[in-house]
C-alpha cells in the first residue's frame, strides 16, 4: 500500500481514531492500540489544559501518534483561531482539526466561517485539517486556502448512516490535490470500506468504534476494511456493472461500416 | 506546471500498455461510471474497436445528460497568415513564399460585418500566426476590443503568451484560448517545429496552466493527427486534462482532434492516417472518460462524419469557416491554413442539425457576465 502523506509526514495506516464517547479510557487506549492508527483526534475541551497529568490525554499519548487538538465546541472563526492558538501551547503541535459547528443538535460544520478560519490559522502556521461538508466547491476553496487536507462528512456526525453523500465525494476525490480523510457518519466497517474503494486517502472513525458491544474488536474490523478497501483501490476494481448496455435496434455505428 | 508532471510519464510505456490492452480491460472501463485515465487507453485500443456500438451508447447518452440535445456553433476568423515559425506540416511555414496578410482594423471591422450575415453567430475564435511585434498583444487587445461590439463571446487561437498578457486581455473580453499541444512526444516535437519560439515544447506545453492562472474562462486543447501515434498522443491529453481540471477548477475545457489529411502537393505527408472509425471511437472513449469536456469538430471534417457523429458525442462545430486572413470580406482568394472539408453554409449546416434532433446554439454567454466580473473586481 501506498504511504499516506499528510504535511510532509508520512503515514502507514489511513484509519484514524476519534476519543471521545468510549466507555473507559482505558477501553479507549485498547482500541487506539488495536486499530494501529497513527492519529487520534483529542477534543481540547475534553482536556484539562492545565494538567500535565491529564487521564484522557495520558491514555492517548504515544510516540507513534500525531495528536490532533480539535476545535469541537467553537461557533466562529475568531473563536476557532482562538481555540487554536490555546492547543497549540497546550498540546505543543501545530496541528489541528478545525471544527465549527453553531449548531448543537446536529454539529453541522460552518462552510463559511471553516473557510474564514482555515485562511487565519493557516496564516498563523497551523497544519489545518478542516473537517467540513461534502461540498466539492467548498474543498477547492479549502485546499486554495491552504488547507493540508480536507475532511468531508459521510453523513451527519454519530448517524452511523455510512456515505449518504458519496456522489459528491467521489466529486471531490476526483478534484483534490490534497488527502481526503472521509470523516463522521461511517457506521461500519463496509462503509470505511466503500470510502477507500473510491479512492479517498483514509476515513477517520469515532462512534462506530466507541460505542460498539466491542470496541476493541471494532477498531480491528475498521483496520482491515480500511487496508482491505485501499488495497482494492490501488488494485484497480473489476466489474461493477454500473452501465448496462442495451443492444439498439437500429445501430449507432452503422455509418462507419458503409 | 504540466512540464514537471510530464516527464513522470514514458511515451514508450504507455504505448505499449494501449496495444496491450484486453477485452477484459474494455469491459471493466465500459462498466464504470467515471473512468481512470487506464480505462480511457483500453477505450481508445485496439481491443475495444469490436464495442463502437455500446461505446457510442454511452457517449450520446452522458452528452445528452450534460449537454442535451443541443449543437454550439462558432466561426473562426483569421487575422493573419504572418508566422515566425516553421511547423513542417503547416501552409503559413515561415518558408513559404505566399503573401502575407495582417488584417488592418478596418478591414477586420468588415469581417465582424460579413459574419453576422452569414448567420447569428456569437462565438467567434480569432486565430494569428505567430508575429508578436506586429500581431502582438497590442493587436489583439484591439481585435477583441471591436469583436465585442459584435460577439458575446471571444476566443482567440493564438502563440502561447505569458499569463500577464493572458490576463491583459481578458479586461478587452476575451473569454477562452486554444492552444494544441500538437504532439506530447517530447523527443520528437522538433523534427516537426525546428525553429521559432514555437519549437519550445516546455513553453508551449505550460501555456494551458498560464491560462489557468490568469482565470481564463475556457481553455481548448488538442494534437494534431498525422503526427505520431495519436493513441499515445491522445492519452497524454487525458493527463493534461485531469491535471488541469485538478489545478484549475474553475476553467472549461475543451478538446478537438484535428485530422491531417495527406497532402495532395507533395507537401508534408502525414505519418499516421486516422480513419472515420478511429475518429469516431476516440470521440466516445473522450465522452466516457469526461462526460463534460465539450468535443469540437471543425470544417476538417467532411459533412458526412459532422451530422453523423453530431448526436453522439460532439458538442461544438465551426460553420462556414474560411482558414485564409480576411476570408469572408476582404480577400476571398488568400491561400488558406488547411482545406475545409465542409463548406456548407452555417444555415444549412444548422438546417441539417434541427433534422438531426439537436438545437444549434449559436449564443451561450452574455456580455454582461465580463461586465459584472469587471465591476465586481
Amino acid at each position: 500500500m501506498e504511504k499516506l502523506i499528510i504535511a510532509g509526514r508520512e503515514f502507514e495506516s489511513r484509519l484514524f481514531l476519534g476519543s471521545g464517547k468510549f466507555r473507559s479510557n482505558k477501553q479507549m487506549k485498547e482500541a487506539i492500540a488495536a486499530s494501529d492508527t497513527e492519529m487520534v483526534t483529542v477534543a481540547m475541551k475534553r482536556v484539562d489544559l492545565n494538567d500535565k497529568e491529564d487521564d484522557l490525554l495520558n491514555h492517548i499519548l504515544n510516540p507513534k501518534i500525531q495528536l490532533l487538538p480539535n476545535t469541537s465546541g467553537v461557533r466562529n472563526a475568531e473563536e476557532a483561531v482562538f481555540a487554536a492558538q490555546m492547543a497549540r501551547e497546550a498540546f505543543g503541535t501545530n496541528w489541528l482539526k478545525l471544527e465549527i459547528h453553531p449548531d448543537p443538535k446536529y454539529l453541522l460544520p460552518d462552510s463559511i466561517e471553516t473557510l474564514k478560519a482555515t485562511e487565519q490559522l493557516v496564516k498563523l502556521g497551523f497544519i489545518v485539517l478542516p473537517y467540513c461538508q461534502a461540498d466539492p466547491t467548498l474543498c477547492k476553496h479549502l485546499e486554495e486556502a491552504g488547507a493540508a487536507t480536507v475532511m468531508p462528512l459521510g453523513a451527519p456526525i454519530g448517524t452511523n448512516k455510512g456515505l449518504q453523500t458519496r456522489d459528491f465525494l467521489r466529486i471531490i476525490i476526483e478534484q483534490a490535490n490534497i488527502p481526503v480523510i472521509v470523516d463522521a457518519g461511517l457506521g461500519a466497517p463496509s462503509h470505511a470500506a466503500e470510502a477507500m474503494e473510491m479512492g479517498a486517502s483514509a476515513c477517520l472513525v469515532n462512534t462506530a468504534i466507541a460505542v460498539a458491544g466491542n470496541p476493541v474488536e471494532m477498531a480491528v474490523a475498521f483496520k482491515e476494511a480500511v487496508i482491505a478497501g485501499r488495497r482494492a483501490y490501488e488494485a484497480g476494481l473489476g466489474t461493477v456493472g454500473h452501465n448496462f448496455i442495451a443492444s439498439a435496434s437500429s445501430p449507432l455505428t452503422a455509418f462507419l461500416y458503409e | 506546471m504540466f512540464s514537471e508532471e510530464i516527464v513522470k510519464l514514458s511515451w514508450d510505456k504507455i504505448t505499449r500498455s494501449i496495444y496491450a490492452k484486453t477485452e477484459a480491460d474494455v469491459r471493466r472501463a465500459l462498466n464504470k461510471e467515471h473512468c481512470t485515465v487506464d480505462d480511457f487507453m483500453a477505450l481508445i485500443s485496439p481491443a475495444a474497436t469490436p464495442h463502437l456500438e455500446e461505446m457510442a451508447l454511452l457517449s450520446k447518452r452522458y452528452t445528452e445528460e450534460r449537454f442535451g440535445l443541443t449543437m454550439s456553433l462558432f466561426i473562426p476568423l483569421y487575422l493573419t497568415n504572418s508566422c515566425a515559425n516553421s511547423c513542417v506540416y503547416c501552409g503559413f511555414h515561415i518558408s513559404n513564399p505566399m503573401p502575407r496578410t495582417i488584417l488592418t482594423f478596418e478591414e477586420m471591422e468588415n469581417e465582424y460585418k460579413a459574419i453576422k450575415a452569414l448567420g447569428p453567430f456569437e462565438n467567434i475564435l480569432l486565430v494569428t500566426g505567430e508575429n508578436p511585434a506586429k500581431a502582438g498583444v497590442p493587436y489583439l487587445s484591439k481585435a477583441l476590443d471591436i469583436a465585442k461590439k459584435y460577439f458575446a463571446n471571444l476566443k482567440i487561437e493564438v502563440m502561447p503568451l505569458k499569463m500577464e498578457e493572458y490576463k491583459e486581455l481578458t479586461q478587452h473580453g476575451l473569454n477562452g484560448v486554444i492552444c494544441f499541444q500538437e504532439t506530447y512526444n517530447k523527443e520528437r516535437y522538433n523534427l516537426y517545429h525546428p525553429r521559432g519560439m514555437k519549437s519550445k515544447f516546455d513553453w508551449r506545453v505550460n501555456a494551458p496552466d498560464r491560462m489557468g492562472e490568469a482565470n481564463v474562462h475556457s481553455i481548448g486543447m488538442g494534437v494534431l493527427i498525422g503526427l505520431e501515434d495519436w493513441r499515445t498522443d491522445v492519452t497524454f491529453l487525458a493527463h493534461h486534462l485531469r491535471y488541469l481540471q485538478r489545478k484549475y477548477w474553475r476553467t472549461k475545457y475543451s478538446v478537438n482532434f484535428p485530422r491531417m489529411r495527406p497532402a495532395e502537393n507533395g507537401g508534408f505527408q502525414p505519418n499516421v492516417i486516422m480513419s472515420d472509425k478511429e475518429l469516431a471511437q476516440l470521440t466516445f472513449a473522450m465522452r466516457i472518460f469526461d462526460h463534460d469536456v465539450d468535443i469540437s469538430y471543425s470544417t476538417r471534417e467532411t459533412p458526412f462524419i459532422r451530422d453523423h457523429m453530431a448526436p453522439l458525442g460532439v458538442t461544438t462545430m465551426s460553420a462556414e469557416s474560411k482558414t485564409e486572413p480576411g476570408g469572408y470580406y476582404t480577400y476571398p482568394q488568400a491561400l488558406e491554413q488547411f482545406a475545409v472539408s465542409d463548406e456548407r453554409t452555417a444555415i444549412e449546416v444548422s438546417q441539417r442539425l434541427k433534422e438531426l434532433g439537436l438545437e444549434p446554439v449559436w449564443k451561450d454567454w452574455d456580455t454582461s457576465f465580463d461586465i459584472i466580473r469587471e465591476t465586481v473586481k
